[in-house]
């Protein structure tokens, strides 16, 4: 017990003043790396034009101003497709994906974690196996079964694979393991409840971080959502596309490809500041045993 | 009744290991039990066994139906469906099926094709770098950041977590590094006279991978940096005090000895993740390098996939190209596993 300090009135063991001092060094150095991109995607959203056309370029601004983001919708007026309808097509995707995504999963986890049928294992050992490829892997296969499915050029070849996607159930079953305890279920089935009923009533409530999670998770990758090879049709195209064609506009609408940066951002970023601990919560269950 | 029923459930989880199956029959020959129950283990064989806990448990195969029937379709089946085409010389534009031509894609690949070649070699340096990289800085900060108070924790989580969820937001890499003057980099470069011409960046063969390899770390903090926090915060702390009487003398000893060993399951889990992290990087690098970029020098697996796949339509051959790319996430996940079971031994 040699170096033992007090900190915030604890005893702290084994810290060093010197390493302290280096780690703070470290996470602050790695934290403006980390932060400062994001100012500055910002900033730019805030600049007005003569401001983002200076040289040598500044970094901060002197005379914010929102015309960019007004300018978002003012600059695609004369598409055919208003912007509101990128929007839509957006949230309407990320939500049918989602919620399809936390309907199957959670039913699926909970058979997995909780009822010890034959062949759970395997089952459990091929959804941990998914973990471990991008779909880059399965893309050019899935464009073949979709378009044999004739769901081409329709949002639900985005919507229908985000309902299998494997992450959300293997974070759930994992917290279901650690977070449900099998006697109260086994109580709840002995009262006469059905299986669904128990899942419904009984599992589903003690296990609401983790779907909270899985909604995160789902809702990041399909918001994020950006030009598709299923999807041809503009009235269909996703926010994602939209703001990218506005960026593919070049240099003169830079403030408003930001705008629709930092917008695109924005949200997902609330999303996980207020789940967060939640998140953390389901995280502490999600190591892989084997 | 309830003591019955967990003795089954307990001989359904352990059918294939047979000692525990003998030990559970023991336990139901008791006469009390075995009255109860008109059907016990032994009077099976062990597929009769099977077919009566499936019956039992059918509910449950309702249950995961929904899911299995997407992901098979949609993640499993087109791995299969990847390695049954990758044997075809399959063709969408002129729909050609000569079907069966061995594994002539494969030499193709291997032997005559010098931009797969350089693929490979870029995606085995890029996966190489920041898998590690980003694995080890998503654990040295989670590990850091363990023992300030919950609410500055939260912060600083925030900061470090946010690039990676942003989406697009990598895309002001391009505006940073932008090849004209406008570019902030370029232009605070000439300004202070170090520079007198614009540096192409992500044009430029010297400096797009590096650079690109910046962005992915800088991105890389995701779901592997906060299944770390979780885990950390899941280590019970009794232990470091019980360990500096036994003489654990600085941090770095906690975390060998006791941290990392306990943090084992996360350790595989964030691999995992890092893994498929720093081999799916593909669309941030046509985003700031173009496609295909300069020179091909950032030109990765996944792009020859795109190329093939979504550009000339050779299925076939993008088939073999997908399945060689399955074969390498899998073989490197497998090694890492097998690295990480040694950790604090």
């Amino acid at each position: 017990m040699q170096k033992m300090r007090v900190r915030n009135h604890q005893v702290v063991l084994n810290r060093s003043k010197g390493g302290d001092a280096g780690i703070f060094i470290f996470l602050a150095i790695m934290g403006v790396f980390m932060f400062l991109p994001m100012v500055y995607v910002v900033m730019q959203s805030l600049k007005p034009l003569d401001e983002l056309w200076m040289f040598p370029p500044r970094f901060y601004v002197v005379n914010p101003t929102f015309k960019n983001f007004s300018d978002l919708f003012t600059l695609l007026s004369d598409s055919w497709v208003p912007f509101s309808r990128y929007i839509f097509n957006t949230v309407f995707i990320t939500a049918a994906g989602t919620f399809g995504n936390l309907l199957f999963s959670s039913l699926a986890a909970y058979a997995v974690s909780k009822i010890p049928f034959p062949g759970r294992k395997g089952v459990f050992w091929i959804i941990q196996r998914s973990l471990m490829f991008t779909s880059t892997v399965t893309a050019i296969a899935n464009f073949l079964t979709l378009s044999t499915l004739g769901l081409m050029d329709n949002p639900f070849t985005l919507i229908i694979p985000a309902w299998g996607s494997s992450m959300g159930l293997y974070l759930m079953k994992q917290f279901m393991d650690s977070s449900i305890s099998d006697s109260v279920l086994e109580s709840a089935r002995l009262d006469g409840c059905s299986e669904f009923k128990t899942f419904w009533v009984i599992a589903m409530p003690m296990v609401k971080p983790a779907w909270l999670t899985l909604i995160i998770y789902s809702f990041q990758g399909l918001w994020n959502t950006g030009a598709s090879a299923y999807i041809y049709s503009e009235q269909l195209k996703t926010l994602n596309y939209a703001i990218g064609q506005i960026t593919a506009g070049g240099i003169a609408r830079a403030g408003a490809s930001a705008a629709g940066t930092v917008i695109m951002m924005l949200v997902p970023i609330l999303v996980f500041v207020i789940s967060q601990s939640n998140i953390i919560e389901t995280m502490a269950s999600s190591g892989m045993k084997d | 009744m309830a003591n019955s029923n967990e003795n089954l459930q307990n001989t359904a989880e352990n059918i294939n290991t047979a000692d525990e199956a003998i030990h559970d029959d023991g336990i139901l020959e008791s006469p009390k039990k075995t009255k109860k129950k008109a059907v016990a283990r032994k009077d099976m064989t062990m597929f009769q066994w099977t077919i009566h806990e499936m019956k039992r448990h059918k509910i449950a195969y309702l249950m995961i139906a929904p899911f299995m029937f997407v992901f098979i379709l949609f993640t499993v089946f087109p791995v299969v469906l990847s390695l049954v085409l990758s044997f075809t010389n399959f063709n969408m534009l002129e729909f050609k099926w000569d079907m069966f031509i061995g594994i002539k894609n494969y030499t193709r690949l291997f032997f005559e094709d010098d931009i797969f070649l350089l693929a490979c070699k870029n995606t085995l340096v890029f996966a190489a770098i920041t898998g590690p990289v980003s694995y080890i800085l998503s654990f040295l900060v989670a590990w850091f950041i363990n023992e300030l108070s919950p609410r500055i924790r939260a912060i600083v989580t925030l900061v470090f977590y946010a690039p990676s969820i942003s989406g697009s937001v990598y895309l002001i890499w391009g505006t940073l590094f932008s090849n004209d003057g406008q570019g902030w980099v370029n232009g605070t470069l000439m300004k202070l006279n170090i520079i007198d011409a614009p540096i192409l960046w992500f044009y430029d063969e010297k400096y797009a991978m590096t650079l690109c390899i910046v962005v992915a770390l800088w991105m890389s903090l995701g779901t592997a940096f906060l299944s770390f926090i979780a885990g950390l915060q899941t280590v019970d702390k009794s232990l470091f005090e019980a360990a500096a009487v036994d003489g654990i003398k600085n941090r770095w000893q906690e975390l060998w000895f006791i941290t990392l060993p306990m943090m084992r399951p996360q350790l595989m889990f964030g691999a995992v993740m890092s893994i498929t992290g720093a081999f799916g990087f593909g669309g941030v690098v046509t985003a700031l390098c173009g496609f295909p970029s300069v020179n091909y020098s950032c030109h990765t697996i996944m792009h020859c996939l795109e190329d093939y796949g979504s550009q000339r339509w050779e299925v076939g051959y993008a088939s073999a190209i997908a399945f060689v790319l399955f074969l390498v996430m899998m073989g490197a996940n497998v090694l890492v596993n097998k690295m990480l079971s040694k950790v604090g031994q």
